[in-house]
C-alpha cells in the first residue's frame, strides 16, 4: 500500500470520483484506519502483559526517559517539516520542497538512529528480544514502529530523488501529501507508544502465580 | 425433484429418529449419569425442540413457496413487483428477537448457577493435563497419605457416587517456547470432557486454573477424551471416571493412602523392582515409599496396580502384555510419546511387568 | 483512477511495458480485472480440489474405527491443511474472484481503483499459497490447526507451524491490499447516478467484506508476527513460563477469525442476493433491509469472537455477554433468510441451476445458523464445544452456505464471463450429488458430537458406537466429491462450445447483463447512467397504464452487444511485470526467515525492484 502514494502519482485529480476524494488519499485513510488496528493489537499486547513478566531487567531498570523524549522531540518536529514541504509543493517551489523533504527525512534518521542506539544500550543492560517477555513486548512494538519509520524514510527519499529526475507528476503535491499522511500518522502512533510505554509508570512486577 | 426434496427431508428425519435410539454410544452428552450433566440436558433439549419448529417453518415455507411458484410450461406470467413491506420486514426482526430473548433466560440462569460455589461436601481434585495423559491430585485434608502427600493418581478418575466433585483443571506453565530448543514443551492446552457426568468441559490452561463439576448417581465407569488439540495423540488422549459406591470409595482411598507394596525378596516383582531404579525409570515415574522415586514428570505408579487404564487410557492396566507392549517401544504404541525407548530385554520386561502389577 | 485516462508524457523506463492483452503470456502481466478476477476464480478451484482430497483423506482414515490409513501426526498435518487451504485458498479467493470480475461491471466502472496493485494481490495470494503447500516438501505441512493455539503451536518441533504464520502473513499482505483496493473502487469509481442504495446488494456485501477485511486482518497479522517471533526468535509471547498468556493468542485469533468467518459468508449471501429475483422474476424484497442486515452483520461480528472460548475459563460475566451477543447476530442473518423467501413469494420460478443453488444455500444455511444458535446457549455449548457437532455446524454454514452460494454464482455468472452456458443438466447433476452429498456428511456430524465423538481426533475406538454415522458421512464426502467432479466437467465440457451465451441469457437486472458476454476489454463501451436500482431491468420493462410490467419497445432489451465498437478512444492502463515482481519477493522473504538471511535480503531487493518499477514505469501509449 505504501508505494501506493507513490505509485499512482497524479491521483485523482485528473477526473472526477465519486466520493470526490481522489482514490489514492480513500486507500492511504483506509490503509492508515487498518494500520490503526495493527498499532492497536500490538500496543494491547504491550499494555495485557505490562507488570506480567517475571525475570528481568523492567522498564524501570533501563529506560532513559530524558533520552527518548528528546528523540520524541525529534519525531514530532519532521512533522512540522512535512507540513512546510506540503506548503512548497503546494506553491510549487520545488526547490524548497526537497529541502524540507530531506529535512523530514533526516529527522526521521535521527529518530531511527537513536533508537538503535537505545536497543542497543539496553541490550548490553541484559534486555533481549527473547530475554524475557517485557524484551519481546518492547521490541516487537517499537520495532515494528521503527520500521514504519524507515518506510517513511525511503518514501521520502524516493520523493527527492524524482523530484530531481523529474519524475513527479504535474500535481507533485500530491503525493508529498500522500506521504505526509502517513508520515504524520506514524508520529501519531509514536506519540501513544511513548506515553503508553515510557511514560507511564509500571506496576512492579507480578510474583509468578500472582 | 421436488420429490427429491423431499426424499432429502425424510432422510434427514430418518437420521433424527435414529438418533434418538442411537447405539450404545458410551460417552454420550443426551445420555446423562449425573445431576449437572441432566442440567445442560435439560437446558439443550428445549432449545433443540425450538431450532426445529423454526427448521420445519423456515424449511418447509421454501419448499412450499417454490412448489406453488414454479414457472410452468406455457405461461408467460410476470410476477407483480413487490419490493418490500416494512411492517412484515419489522416483525420478522423482532420475532426472532423475542424468541432468542425467551432462549437467553434460561441460558444466563443456567450460565450462573453453574459458576456458583459447589457444596460444602464437595471433593476437590486438582486435574493437570500433560502431552497426553492426566494427573490427579485429591487436594482435601483428609486424602492425605501416610507419608504426608496428598494422593496421587493418573488416568483413571475414582469417585464416590452421589457426591459432587469440584475439578480444577490446569496445566503446566512449562518451561521454554522455543521449538528449536531440541525439548518438545509439554505445556498445551487441553480440555477435560466427561460427558455423561460433569457439566461440560473446560479448558487446561498453562497459567490458569478452571473449574468442573461432576457427579454421578451410579456406579460405574464413565469415558471421557480431551477435548482441545493438544499436539498429534490428542485423539487418543482418553480418560475414565469411574464412580465406586461411597462405601467402595472409603476402601479406595485407604488403599491410596498406603505406600506402595514392598516386593517380596527374591521373587520376579523384587528383580522388576530393581531393573526399576536401575534402567531410568526413576527420571520421571514416583512410587511413594521408594526412595529415590520421587519424579513428577510422568505417572505416579504406587497404586499402579489397581488401575484401569494407562497411557491415556489407551491400554489396560490389568494386562500383562499391555504393558510389556508398552515397556518393549512406546513410540510403537503412541507415536511422539514422551517416555524412551530403554531397549530392555525380555527378561527385564517380565520383571518390570511383575513388579508393576504388584502395585496394588 | 487510471481506467479513463493514463498520464501521458513520462514515457521513459528502464523496462519497455509489456503491452501483449492475449496470449499465454499476458497472463502474467494483465492488470485488467476480468482476467485477474479468472486467475483468482481458476487458482480457488484449483486449490479447491486439493482441499477436497484432504478431505477425502479424514474421510477415509474415520470411516471405521481405528483407522490406519494415517498416522496421528499425518492427519494433524492433513486437518490443518484442510481447513486452511479452504478458507484461506479456496472461499476467500473465490469470493474475490468474484468480487474482482463483477464488483467493476456492477458499478459502471472499467476498472478497479488500482490495477496493478490488484495484480499485486493476486500474485501474492498465490505466492502465500504455492509456500503454504510447499512445506510438504520442506519437513512437513503445519500441524497445530487453522487456529494454530499457542503453546501447541509455538513449541511444535517441526517446521510446519513457521509455514502457517509466514504463509498466512502472505495472504494476509495480499488480502489487505486487495481490501484497500476493491473498497475504494466501491466508494469512489461509481458510474454517474450509481447511489450507494442503488448499488446490488452483491456490490453491498463486497463492500462489507472488504472492509471487514481491512479492520481484522491487521490483528491476525500481529499475532501471527507473535507466533513467528515466539518461533524463529525465541520471544515469550505465549510463553506461561516466562510471564506469557496462550489466552492472548485465541483473543488475537477470534478476532480475526469471527469477523473472518462473516467475510467467508457474505459474498455467498450477495450472490444469491442476486441470483434470487432474477430468477423470481421479482426485485429483491427488502432491498433495504438486507444492505442493512448485512452491515449489521459487519458491525456486530466484531463482538462475538469469544464464544469459541466458552470452554476456556473467561468467566460467567464474559461467557454471559458473548452469549447474548451471539444471539443478537442471528437476528440480522434471520431477516436475510425471511427477505429471501418473500423475494421467492409469488414469483415466477425458474429452477435453473444456479437458482437451486441459491435455494439450496439458503435452506443449507438455516441448519447451519439453527445449531449456531444452540452454541449460544453457552451452558449447552461446553458440552458441543470442541465436538464434531461444532465441525457439522460451521460445515453447514461455509459448505452448506459460502460454497454452494459461490456455485450458484458460478453456474449464473460463467456466461457473462465465458460466453458460454455450462450444462444445465449436469449441472442439476452436480447440484443434487452436493446437496445430497452435504447432508449425508455433515448431518452425522450433529448426532456424533452430541454422542461425544471430538474433533481433530485421528480415531476413535469400536467401544463409542460411533461407527455406523461415521460410515455414513465417509459416503457423503465421495458424493460430494462427484459432485465436484461433475462440475469439472461440465466446466472444461463449456469451453467446446462457441461463444453463444449472449448478453443476457437470464433475463438480468444489473447492468453487467446490459454489455457483451465476454465483456470486452474496457467494460463498458460508453460509462452508463444509471437511473434506478436493478437499473438494466428498468431498461427493458415499464409499467403499462395498470401497473403490469411489459417489455420496452425498442432499444430497450439486450442488444447491447450487437453493434461492436473496438473502443478506440478508450485509454486503458497497459500490462506490466511489476506486480509480479514485486509480490515473487515476498515468499523469498518468507524462506529467508526461515533458513539463511540472504535469501530474505534477496527477497527484499527483488521487492524493492518490483515497487520502484512500478512506480516509474512508463505509460503504455
Amino acid at each position: 500500500m505504501a508505494q501506493a502514494a507513490v505509485e499512482h502519482h497524479g491521483g485523482g485529480s485528473e477526473h472526477e470520483t465519486t466520493t470526490g476524494l481522489p482514490n489514492t488519499k480513500l486507500a492511504m485513510w483506509l490503509f492508515l484506519a487498518s494500520d490503526c488496528l495493527f498499532f492497536g493489537a500490538l500496543i494491547s499486547t504491550y499494555v495485557l502483559y505490562r507488570g506480567r513478566g517475571i525475570e528481568g531487567p523492567f522498564p524501570h531498570d533501563v529506560f532513559d526517559i530524558p533520552y527518548t523524549s528528546v528523540s520524541s522531540f525529534v519525531l514530532l518536529g519532521s512533522s512540522l517539516t512535512m507540513v512546510l514541504a506540503l506548503a512548497a509543493a503546494q506553491k510549487r517551489d520545488f526547490g524548497r520542497m526537497r529541502i524540507w523533504l530531506l529535512a523530514t527525512a533526516l529527522l526521521g534518521m535521527t529518530f531511527v538512529g537513536g533508537q538503535v542506539y537505545e536497543f542497543t544500550a539496553f541490550h548490553r543492560e541484559g534486555l533481549s528480544l527473547d530475554g524475557n517477555l517485557f524484551g519481546s513486548t518492547f521490541f516487537l512494538l517499537t520495532g515494528f514502529h521503527g520500521a514504519h519509520v524507515v518506510i517513511g524514510i525511503l518514501m521520502l527519499l524516493s520523493l527527492v530523488s524524482f523530484s530531481y529526475a523529474d519524475k513527479l507528476p504535474e500535481d507533485a503535491s500530491f503525493p508529498v501529501e500522500m506521504v505526509g499522511l502517513y508520515w504524520h500518522f506514524v508520529d501519531i502512533v509514536w506519540i501513544v507508544i511513548f506515553t503508553v510505554v515510557y511514560l507511564i509508570p509500571t506496576k512492579p512486577p507480578a510474583l509468578p502465580g500472582g | 425433484m421436488r420429490k427429491r426434496v423431499l426424499w432429502v427431508l425424510g432422510l434427514a428425519a430418518l437420521a433424527l429418529a435414529l438418533a434418538a435410539c442411537a447405539p450404545n454410544a458410551s460417552q454420550d452428552t443426551l445420555n446423562p449419569q449425573g445431576p449437572y450433566a441432566r442440567e445442560l440436558k435439560n437446558l439443550f433439549v428445549p432449545v433443540f425442540w425450538v431450532a426445529v419448529g423454526v427448521f420445519v417453518v423456515v424449511e418447509g415455507g421454501i419448499l412450499l413457496i417454490a412448489l406453488k411458484y414454479r414457472h410452468r410450461k406455457g405461461q408467460d406470467r410476470m410476477p407483480a413487483q413487490t419490493h418490500g413491506n416494512t411492517r412484515l420486514e419489522v416483525g420478522w426482526t423482532i420475532l426472532p428477537a423475542v424468541v432468542l430473548a425467551v432462549v437467553a433466560v434460561p441460558t444466563v440462569a443456567t450460565i450462573w448457577d453453574l459458576a456458583s460455589k459447589p457444596p460444602a461436601n464437595a471433593i476437590n481434585v486438582t486435574v493437570t493435563g500433560r502431552q497426553w495423559w492426566w494427573k490427579y491430585e485429591y487436594t482435601d485434608p483428609e486424602m492425605k497419605t501416610a507419608a504426608g502427600g496428598q494422593i496421587i493418581s493418573a488416568n483413571q478418575l475414582v469417585i464416590p457416587t452421589g457426591r459432587t466433585i469440584y475439578l480444577t483443571v490446569t496445566a503446566d506453565a512449562g518451561a521454554g517456547s522455543r521449538s528449536d530448543a531440541g525439548v518438545p514443551g509439554f505445556a498445551v492446552i487441553h480440555s477435560y470432557w466427561v460427558p455423561e457426568i460433569c457439566d461440560g468441559k473446560q479448558d487446561a490452561v498453562p497459567g490458569h486454573e478452571n473449574h468442573i463439576k461432576c457427579q454421578a448417581d451410579h456406579p460405574g465407569t464413565y469415558t471421557g477424551n480431551c477435548a482441545e488439540f493438544c499436539g498429534l495423540n490428542h485423539g487418543i488422549m482418553k480418560l475414565e471416571v469411574t464412580a465406586l459406591s461411597p462405601h467402595d470409595f472409603e476402601a479406595w482411598v485407604a488403599n491410596e493412602k498406603l505406600d506402595a507394596a514392598t516386593p517380596e525378596p527374591g521373587s520376579l516383582a523384587a528383580t522388576g523392582l530393581d531393573t526399576f531404579m536401575s534402567v531410568g525409570c526413576i527420571a520421571c515415574h514416583a512410587v511413594r515409599g521408594v526412595e529415590g522415586a520421587e519424579a513428577d514428570a510422568a505417572p505416579n505408579l504406587t497404586h499402579f496396580a489397581s488401575r484401569d487404564c494407562m497411557v491415556g487410557c489407551l491400554l489396560d492396566n490389568q494386562n500383562p502384555d499391555d504393558i510389556a507392549r508398552w515397556l518393549h517401544d512406546p513410540a510403537a504404541v503412541k507415536e511422539g510419546v514422551k517416555m524412551p525407548n530403554y531397549h530392555l530385554s525380555d527378561d527385564q520386561i517380565k520383571a518390570l511387568v511383575a513388579y508393576l502389577m504388584s502395585l496394588k | 483512477m487510471a481506467s479513463v485516462s493514463v498520464p501521458s508524457e513520462r514515457a521513459r523506463g528502464v523496462l519497455r511495458r509489456p503491452t501483449a492483452v492475449t496470449g499465454f503470456w499476458s497472463w502474467f502481466t494483465t492488470i485488467d480485472h476480468k482476467k485477474i478476477g479468472i486467475l483468482y476464480g481458476a487458482t480457488a478451484l484449483m486449490f479447491f480440489l486439493i482441499g477436497g482430497v484432504e478431505a477425502l483423506l479424514i474421510r477415509v482414515q474415520l470411516f471405521q474405527p481405528d483407522g490406519k490409513l494415517l498416522t496421528a501426526s499425518q492427519y494433524s498435518e492433513v486437518f490443518t491443511m484442510h481447513a486452511i487451504t479452504m478458507i484461506f485458498l479456496v472461499v476467500m479467493p473465490l469470493s474475490a474472484a468474484f468480487f474482482n470480475y463483477l464488483m467493476p461491471l456492477m458499478i459502471g466502472a472499467r476498472d478497479v481503483a488500482f490495477p496493478r496493485l490488484n495484480a499485486f494481490s493476486y500474485w501474492l495470494f498465490l505466492s502465500g499459497g504455492l509456500f503454504l503447500y510447499s512445506s510438504w516438501f520442506l519437513g512437513g505441512a503445519p500441524n497445530g490447526g487453522w487456529f494454530g493455539y499457542a503453546p501447541n503451536s509455538t513449541t511444535d518441533p517441526t517446521p510446519g507451524m513457521t509455514f502457517y504464520a509466514i504463509g498466512l502473513l502472505l495472504t494476509g499482505i495480499a488480502s489487505t491490499a486487495g481490501a484497500v483496493n476493491l473498497a475504494v473502487t466501491v466508494l469512489n469509481m461509481r458510474a454517474p447516478g450509481m447511489s450507494l442504495f442503488r448499488m446490488p446488494a452483491f456490490v453491498w456485501m463486497g463492500l462489507v467484506v472488504q472492509l471487514r477485511l481491512a479492520f481484522s486482518l491487521p490483528i491476525i497479522t500481529v499475532a501471527l508476527a507473535e507466533m513467528l517471533f515466539d518461533r524463529r526468535f525465541g520471544t515469550h509471547f505465549f510463553d506461561p513460563a516466562a510471564g506469557g498468556d496462550p489466552i492472548l493468542w485465541q483473543h488475537l485469533f477470534w478476532l480475526f477469525g469471527h469477523p473472518e468467518v462473516y467475510i467467508l459468508i457474505l459474498p455467498a449471501f450477495g450472490i444469491i442476493s442476486e441470483i434470487l429475483p432474477v430468477f423470481s422474476r421479482k426485485p429483491l424484497f427488502g432491498y433495504q433491509f438486507v444492505v442493512f442486515s448485512g452491515i449489521a452483520i459487519g458491525f456486530i461480528g466484531f463482538g462475538v469472537w469469544a464464544h469459541h472460548m466458552f470452554a476456556v475459563g473467561l468467566g460467567p460475566v464474559a461467557n454471559t455477554a458473548f452469549g447474548i451477543t451471539t444471539a443478537i447476530i442471528a437476528v440480522p442473518t434471520g431477516v436475510k433468510i425471511f427477505n429471501w423467501m418473500a423475494t421467492m413469494y409469488k414469483g415466477d420460478l425458474r429452477f435453473t441451476t444456479a437458482m437451486l443453488f441459491a435455494i439450496g444455500t439458503v435452506m443449507n444455511f438455516v441448519v447451519g445458523g439453527l445449531s449456531g444458535v444452540t452454541h449460544a446457549v453457552v451452558p449447552s455449548d461446553y458440552q458441543q464445544t470442541d465436538t464434531y457437532y461444532i465441525v457439522a455446524h460451521f460445515h453447514y454454514v461455509l459448505f452448506g452456505g459460502a460454497i454452494l452460494g459461490l456455485f450458484g454464482g458460478l453456474y449464473y455468472w460463467w456466461p457473462k464471463i465465458f460466453g458460454r452456458l455450462l450444462n444445465e443438466r449436469a449441472g442439476k447433476i452436480n447440484f443434487w450429488l452436493m446437496v445430497i452429498g452435504l447432508n449425508l456428511t455433515f448431518g452425522p456430524m450433529h448426532i456424533l458430537g452430541l454422542q461425544g465423538m471430538i474433533r481433530r481426533t485421528f480415531t476413535y475406538p469400536e467401544s463409542l458406537g460411533l461407527t455406523f454415522w461415521n460410515e455414513v458421512a465417509t459416503v457423503g464426502a465421495f458424493m460430494i466429491a462427484f459432485g465436484v467432479l461433475v462440475f469439472v466437467v461440465n466446466a472444461v465440457a463449456s469451453f467446446r462450445h462457441a461463444k453463444d451465451a449472449g448478453a443476457d441469457p437470464w433475463d438480468g437486472r444489473t447492468i453487467e447483463w446490459s454489455i457483451p458476454s465476454p465483456p470486452p476489454i474496457y467494460n463498458f463501451e460508453e460509462i452508463p447512467t444509471v437511473h434506478a436500482l436493478d437499473d438494466f431491468w428498468h431498461r427493458k420493462y415499464a409499467e403499462d397504464k395498470s401497473g403490469r410490467l411489459v417489455p420496452v419497445q425498442a432499444g430497450g432489451s439486450a442488444d447491447a452487444g450487437e453493434h461492436h465498437v473496438d473502443g478506440h478512444g478508450i485509454h486503458l492502463p497497459g500490462p506490466s511485470y511489476f506486480p509480479l515482481i514485486a509480490a515473487a519477493g515476498f515468499p523469498l522473504i518468507g524462506y529467508g526467515i526461515m533458513y539463511h538471511w540472504w535469501m530474505a535480503f534477496v527477497g527484499a531487493v527483488v521487492v524493492l525492484v518490483g515497487i520502484f518499477g512500478w512506480a516509474l514505469e512508463p505509460s503504455a501509449e
